[in-house]
């Protein structure tokens, strides 16, 4: 064979191939340093045509913050609501002086569901000195993995979505709702009507798999009868034709959801289809977090599900919030979790500026000594020893017409009572690990 | 025991083999026609789901949206072959590496038309009861369309002319072309008919499992191994994988747990590959 560079012909068109090669490099070198992973949206917009200078963030450098959420992927009905919600408080937060009279920049980091990547990114981020608090991960799986990347880099932490409780860690604040707020009241409403054989579905992970012993733990108290399950499901199944015939042999009347994603929201359309929507009622912890009541339709009607928030939350405050939200020209649900979102950025604006700086010693105080606001869910407080939320707990019906039917006002102080009992970070700020009902 | 509650197990094992077929087959004719893996064909269900749902909200009556689905993702399927597939028909490794990429791209295009979340279709045909348990009618509908999905496969195959010329394109492309074949138009065809098959089961399966740019994802891996324990000859091999695997795991499902019942199938398939590694029915290709 002729060797490749024996003629001026073959000679030239190596030396193109080799600048473009060149040219290729170096332009990806100058992009790779311009950016991180993922977008950066820097300053949020402060609209500097306000005019008065007291409505604008002036003074000193700005606080960097960073937003860790899956944006693109499975998992995206969760994380985009929660990352609009995220840029919202932020622009809201320095359209209203910033913190400090400083302004917040927000690093949105999309973990594109994938866990590899969500450790890559939380590492980055936990390398990053300027950053003062990282809100996000979405799973539990997911937060389990970047905590602890957290602690070993003495990163804030909050986490705001629903879990199965029992997080107890210093840096950690979690905005999210155990199942001493959400499980516990829902099932207890279940029994008081007459619902008391239960059958248990859950998502194959941390979170599901805990839960489901929360769920025993419950029947335990209430006297009520496990008849089936926990079933646990990978993340993917989407076909549930084998556990129709096994639901519809047990003779319950509550299926109780712990399912998780788009794929599992299958389940209630494969249940509905059946026609034994009728006889047994479904309760879920998780269902509307990822807008399933938008995607099934008339195949979610009456699902029962316990949230703090809906977009249908009828006050005025809600009604503001929902105006501004469509102005920002978001068109997807406003879902509990972005507002948990919401809330969270809030309460850390108000920690900071009760301590006084952002440092994270000083703003671990001042959240400790009891911080709250008033957002469109009503009034969220921080439970200064577990570092868990205390808000509002409300029990919602799918309306079959991809929205939620306010049922019950649970109550307006839902306390997580287990993390209560085992968990008192001010008196022992040395605790790291998570409670759960079999310890 | 109950016979009701056989019948619906029945009912439901039968839902899960066909299911398993309907999202198979179009992959199965194009990697046994002409040994292509298309990563992307997830995404060529979801668009084909995607279409039948708009259309159906849209008015179109649902059956005709599931063909008109068709349709658009076999038009999908002669865009890629044209522009793609037909420079890589002999670099199997590049195109994987290139449908994986149209994957990703298909997900995000969709996503950016529309948002990550979208309403979906109930499913028609509402259920019959038997004793004291429910079938789903439309579950009876998905069997018999997987069925139907493979007479039709056969009759493109073996009794029309244009079925004729893949099997010699896909048994010896260059004889064909000495005997007067346009072999690329016969790969664009092979290709756009998997497509279509594609697109088909995502509007017959848009109801059932519900649509999300995702959806793709999460039964690829089963589709694959189905595709490949099934074989070559996609006629007999699929369904046979279809059922040995799609019964597996739903038996397992039943009676254990789903998470056996998926590992259930995964094992199987690798048992089956091992020790078969051409898969259950051999095919056309040498």
């Amino acid at each position: 064979m002729v060797h490749p560079w024996v003629n001026a012909q073959h000679r030239r068109r190596a030396k193109v191939l080799f600048s473009i090669a060149v040219v290729v490099v170096l332009a990806a070198l100058v992009a790779g340093c311009g950016g991180s992973s993922g977008s950066s949206s820097g300053s949020a917009s402060t609209s500097s045509s306000s005019g008065g200078g007291n409505e604008e963030a002036t003074g000193g450098e700005p606080i960097k913050v960073a937003s860790v959420l899956d944006e693109t992927g499975e998992l995206e009905g969760y994380g985009k609501p929660m990352s609009q919600a995220a840029r919202l408080a932020i622009e809201s937060i320095n359209e209203e002086g910033g913190v400090l009279g400083r302004e917040v920049e927000l690093e949105n980091l999309d973990t594109r569901s994938d866990p590899a990547q969500t450790t890559t990114v939380a590492r980055e981020v936990a390398r990053n000195p300027d950053i003062s608090m990282v809100m996000g991960g979405i799973t539990s799986a997911s937060r389990e993995a970047i905590r602890p990347i957290f602690d070993a880099a003495e990163k804030l932490y909050f986490y705001p979505v629903l879990y199965e409780g029992g997080v107890c860690d210093k840096d950690t604040f979690i905005q999210g709702d155990t199942p001493s707020q959400q499980l516990e009241p829902l099932l207890k409403w279940a029994v008081e009507h007459g619902k008391n054989k239960w059958y248990v579905l859950a998502a194959n992970y941390n979170f599901g798999q805990i839960s489901a012993e929360w769920v025993e733990t419950y029947a335990k108290k209430f006297g009520a009868e496990i008849v089936g399950g926990p079933e646990f499901f990978e993340l993917t199944v989407s076909d549930f034709s084998s556990e129709i015939p096994k639901i519809q042999s047990s003779g319950a009347d509550l299926i109780v959801s712990l399912l998780v994603g788009p794929a599992q929201a299958n389940f209630y359309k494969q249940w509905t289809a059946s026609g034994l929507n009728k006889s047994t009622t479904i309760v879920s912890t998780s269902f509307g977090l990822g807008s399933e009541q938008v995607v099934l339709g008339k195949s979610g009607k009456g699902v029962l599900s316990a949230f703090p928030y809906f977009e249908e939350l009828n006050t005025p405050t809600n009604k503001e919030f929902v105006k501004k939200w469509k102005e920002a020209g978001y068109t997807d649900t406003i879902t509990p979790g972005a507002i948990a979102d919401w809330n969270a950025w809030h309460l850390w604006a108000e920690g900071v500026e009760k301590a006084g700086t952002p440092e994270r010693e000083k703003v671990i105080e001042a959240l400790e000594s009891g911080v709250e606001y008033t957002g469109p869910e009503g009034t969220v407080k921080v439970d200064g020893p577990t570092h868990h939320v205390i808000e509002p707990m409300r029990l919602w019906e799918d309306n079959g017409e991809g929205g939620f039917k306010l049922i019950e006002e649970l109550t307006p102080t839902a306390e997580p009572t287990f993390e209560q009992s085992k968990c008192n970070l001010i008196e022992e700020p040395n605790t790291n690990q998570q409670f759960t009902p079999s310890e | 025991m109950d016979i009701a509650y056989l019948i619906s197990l029945a009912v439901s094992l039968l839902t899960s083999v066909a299911v398993l077929l309907l999202l198979s087959i179009g992959l199965a004719v194009i990697f046994g026609m002409r040994g292509i893996i298309n990563l992307a064909h997830g995404e060529f269900v979801m668009v084909g789901a995607y279409a039948a749902v708009r259309l159906t909200q849209a008015h179109v009556p649902f059956a005709l949206s599931v063909l008109l689905a068709g349709l658009m993702v076999a038009v999908l399927g002669v865009v890629v072959e044209r522009l793609v597939i037909r420079r890589l028909y002999d670099r199997p490794l590049d195109c994987m590496l290139a449908t994986f990429g149209l994957s990703l791209i298909l997900v995000q295009v969709v996503t950016m038309l529309y948002g990550a979340t979208t309403p979906g279709l109930g499913i028609p045909l509402g259920n019959i009861k038997i004793g004291s348990y429910t079938i789903g009618m439309y579950n009876l509908l998905l069997i018999v369309a997987a069925v139907l999905a493979v007479a039709l496969v056969a009759l493109w195959l073996k009794g029309t002319a244009f079925g004729l010329r893949a099997r010699a394109v896909a048994t010896s492309s260059g004889m064909a072309a000495a005997l007067g074949t346009n072999t690329s138009l016969v790969d664009t065809g092979t290709f756009a008919v998997g497509s279509a098959f594609a697109g088909l089961a995502g509007g017959l399966l848009a109801p059932f499992l519900g649509v999300s740019p995702s959806m793709g994802q999460g039964f690829i891996g089963e589709v694959f191994m189905t595709v490949l324990v099934g074989g070559g000859n996609f006629l007999a091999g699929t369904p046979a994988a279809a059922g040995i695997l799609g019964g597996t795991k739903n038996i397992l499902s039943t009676n254990l747990s789903p998470v056996l019942g998926q590992a259930g199938l995964l094992l199987l398939a690798m048992v089956i590959v091992r020790f078969l590694p051409r898969g259950l029915a051999r095919g056309l290709r040498a």
